[in-house]
């Protein structure tokens, strides 16, 4: 956020915040972005994480690129994509099972089967504990030992190492009464499925989409190099983009020169972290802990293979999934609910039927409204009066 | 205090390891002895000293204005303040929003059994420094034990009156398109200080809590311009909430300008780092002010000429909205509603 500043404080170090939120540059980029897409040509940006759709909502940057240039929103929100049946189980844990069940925060008021929800499930007297990393749960694990602690592990490939960290503590430590309910998910994955053989997805509509912007948070981990398939496969360009505004307006300009020459390549926008292999240590940190899962379902794309991670048989000890029956409860979206097709990027939060009437962050319906990075969240907290200068229905205020 | 080196002297609170126990709140001998040797020792003032289970003060001219606030922050001790002065400041300062001159508080304290005289005695030699900083003085009080686990450590409840001068007519209806919305000072720092400090969080910061008394400031804005329309402190829910507050209950939208939000480096990285936004994160020695367009100038004079006003801005002003939007044109030249926050605000997960 830029603001006005206090001279000696902002003097004393490094603008991290304002550099990437500059005006002046946001209006260069922008000028480019103009000069350089074709008039009557649509671009269908997706940009695939939720950590971009909140920038481009709260910094107002469709506001900067023309008309033409539509950011399409993709599944890349943990929180959003994490289906009813796991958030059942892991709800059963806290409440069949008596175990202490840690969470982050924000998976606390999605809703779950029969209206239940993890905050819900606390009131009524289950043990659920937040916590803002994995190694906070282990940390209760050493404070109670003599209770079942069990880490509700969510995420893409960022939040991944810091699992594997803690599994490889409690082992090192001989915790044993820790263990890890392992909902990890891959992205690449997620953009095969998302491009690839519409028979794939059933009887699933597909988006169009031109190309993509890349999370760098998961590329830090990952490399660039596993979007190089998809890319060539689909015939689609991937640019690597940091979260910062400018961040993505870059990586917006360099996405619309790839479509106007028909490239399809993968670009790396944000250099000052991401290299094409990406952070060997924690890949392989991952590999020791992790396998990864022949089929998993995701709340919208449905059961998609090789997209999501289990724990190694040889660390069966830690696993929730080894260690507690844990039922396919069969759970399924609010009736009305489109937060699947939002996360296909085939509607928009407001095409939605409940999308501000019944359901607001005070009251979620679906797992878009919930998470700091859904985009029916962002919506409603930053764009809603978008709709109302279109004469739409989501200007309720 | 001069006494902590000491060994207490036989029937004197040991304010080095003592813990309040339930005596303490008992009514009997040992109320009595924790009233005067802390309360009444940092406290004491004619009217505390009256002794009675009430206070009788003269009337001043005036109507009066009356307010109460519970303070249940946590940790107890924050950097740049604790509960006692929070306690003080806060009410102090929802009295003065009204435009109000500040005269007495009340205090009651819910105190948990176990909890350490000498936290009991730090609290309430802060509470009457801020109360002399403020120019008030805790008139009335009240103190009660409750059982280990049936409180946190100690939750203070305070109540002041003050009294308005004729013809100040301040209150969150009055704002009218075409205002002046000004902010006192750089927001979000009590919140981030707070959420540094929490257990857990692991993160180190310089940030202090801005917690101060306004009733100064609102004086030397009183006097530059009567016609204040809206006064409100930033509290809970940070500037969104407060301006969405003002927006609803005067039926009119507010723009902002987002590069003249008054914000220090340090609180917008913390923020990002938690994955907050400092439009929502609470201030304690911050004012927001609106006032009719040709005071603006005046009163932001005033305000930066007292040292709680130095870095106060104008950021933005009252429309014409029916559906009462808050929104605002942002650092990089784009369009966002600034929205009240959902729920908690919880730092991000990845």
């Amino acid at each position: 956020m830029t603001g006005a500043t206090f001279g000696e404080a902002a003097d004393a170090g490094l603008r991290y915040v304002e550099d990437f939120r500059d005006e002046k540059l946001a209006r260069t980029l922008a000028e480019a972005i103009v000069r350089e897409v074709e008039p009557g040509r649509e671009y269908a940006i997706m940009e695939f994480c939720g950590g971009h759709t909140h920038a481009i909502f709260r910094h107002g940057v469709q506001d900067l690129v023309p008309d033409n240039v539509r950011y399409v929103h993709g599944p890349g929100c943990p929180v959003c994509v994490l289906p009813v049946p796991r958030l059942d189980a892991a709800i059963a844990l806290a409440e069949e099972h008596d175990v202490i069940l840690c969470t982050y925060a924000d998976m606390m008021r999605v809703p779950a089967s029969r209206k239940k929800s993890l905050m819900k499930a606390r009131a009524n007297g289950a043990d659920v504990r937040m916590v803002y990393s994995a190694l906070d749960a282990l940390a209760v694990a050493r404070d109670n030992p003599e209770r079942e602690v069990v880490f509700f592990a969510i995420g893409f490939e960022t939040t991944t190492p810091p699992t594997a960290v803690a599994l490889l503590q409690a082992r090192a430590e001989g915790l044993r009464n820790f263990s890890v309910f392992c909902n990890h998910v891959l992205t690449p994955a997620a953009i095969h499925h998302l491009l690839g053989d519409p028979a794939d997805a059933g009887d699933r509509e597909k988006v169009r989409i031109d190309g993509f912007l890349g999370p760098s948070h998961v590329s830090a981990v990952i490399g660039h190099a596993p979007y190089e398939e998809p890319a060539r496969l689909y015939r689609k360009p991937v640019v690597i983009a940091g979260f910062e505004p400018l961040d993505v307006m870059q990586s917006t300009l360099m996405l619309v020169r790839q479509i106007n020459a028909g490239e399809c390549r993968v670009q790396n926008q944000y250099v000052r972290a991401v290299t094409r292999e990406g952070n060997r240590k924690a890949q392989a940190l991952v590999n020791k802990v992790f396998r990864v899962r022949e089929i998993f379902e995701w709340r919208g794309l449905g059961w998609v293979p090789n997209s999501a991670l289990a724990i190694q048989p040889e660390y069966a000890g830690l696993d929730a999934e080894e260690r507690f029956a844990i039922h396919h409860s069969g759970g399924r979206d609010v009736k009305g609910c489109e937060c699947p097709a939002i996360l296909r990027g085939v509607k928009k939060p407001t095409d939605c039927r409940l999308f501000g009437t019944v359901c607001t962050p005070e009251n979620p319906q679906g797992s878009c409204m919930v998470s700091s990075e859904g985009s029916c969240a962002a919506y409603w907290t930053y764009g809603r009066f978008r709709e109302r200068a279109a004469g739409g229905e989501g200007a309720r205020p | 205090m001069s006494d902590r080196r000491r060994k207490p002297a036989a029937g004197r609170l040991a304010l080095r390891q003592g813990k309040v126990d339930m005596s303490h709140g008992s009514g009997g001998r040992a109320m009595a002895q924790l009233i005067e040797e802390i309360f009444l020792k940092h406290l004491d003032n004619p009217l505390l000293r009256q002794g009675d289970d009430f206070a009788v003060m003269d009337m001043p001219p005036g109507r009066l204005v009356m307010s109460t606030d519970g303070h249940v922050v946590s940790p107890l001790f924050f950097p740049g303040g604790d509960i006692g002065e929070l306690a003080v400041n806060g009410t102090v300062n929802d009295v003065a929003m009204s435009g109000a001159r500040v005269l007495h508080l009340s205090a009651g304290f819910i105190i948990e059994e176990g909890f350490p005289l000498a936290d009991l005695d730090r609290i309430v030699g802060s509470m009457a420094r801020a109360a002399e900083t403020a120019g008030v003085t805790i008139a009335t009080g009240d103190t009660k034990v409750v059982e280990r686990g049936k409180g946190d450590g100690v939750f203070i409840s305070t109540t002041g009156i003050g009294v308005l001068a004729d013809g100040v007519r301040i209150s969150g209806k009055r704002a009218a398109p075409g205002d002046a919305v000004i902010v006192s000072g750089g927001i979000g720092e009590h919140g981030v200080a707070i959420m540094a400090s929490r257990e857990g969080l692991g993160f180190e910061t310089d940030i202090l809590s801005d917690t101060a008394p306004l009733n100064g400031l609102v004086a030397a804005m009183v006097a530059a311009v009567p016609d204040i329309h809206v006064l409100r402190d930033p509290t809970r829910g940070g500037l969104a909430a407060t301006l969405n507050e003002i927006a609803h209950q005067a039926g009119v939208g507010i723009r902002l300008e987002e590069a003249r939000i008054p914000l220090r480096p340090e609180v917008a990285g913390a923020c990002e780092l938690l994955g907050l936004d400092p439009l929502n994160v609470a201030c304690e020695g911050r004012l927001i002010a609106i006032c009719a367009a040709e005071d603006a100038e005046r009163l932001l004079a005033a305000m930066r000429a007292h040292p709680l006003g130095r870095d106060a801005a104008i950021i933005g002003r009252v429309v014409e909205d029916p559906e009462r939007f808050v929104t605002m044109r942002t650092g990089m030249g784009g369009e966002r509603v600034v929205d009240w926050i959902a729920g908690e605000q919880l730092p991000r997960i990845c």
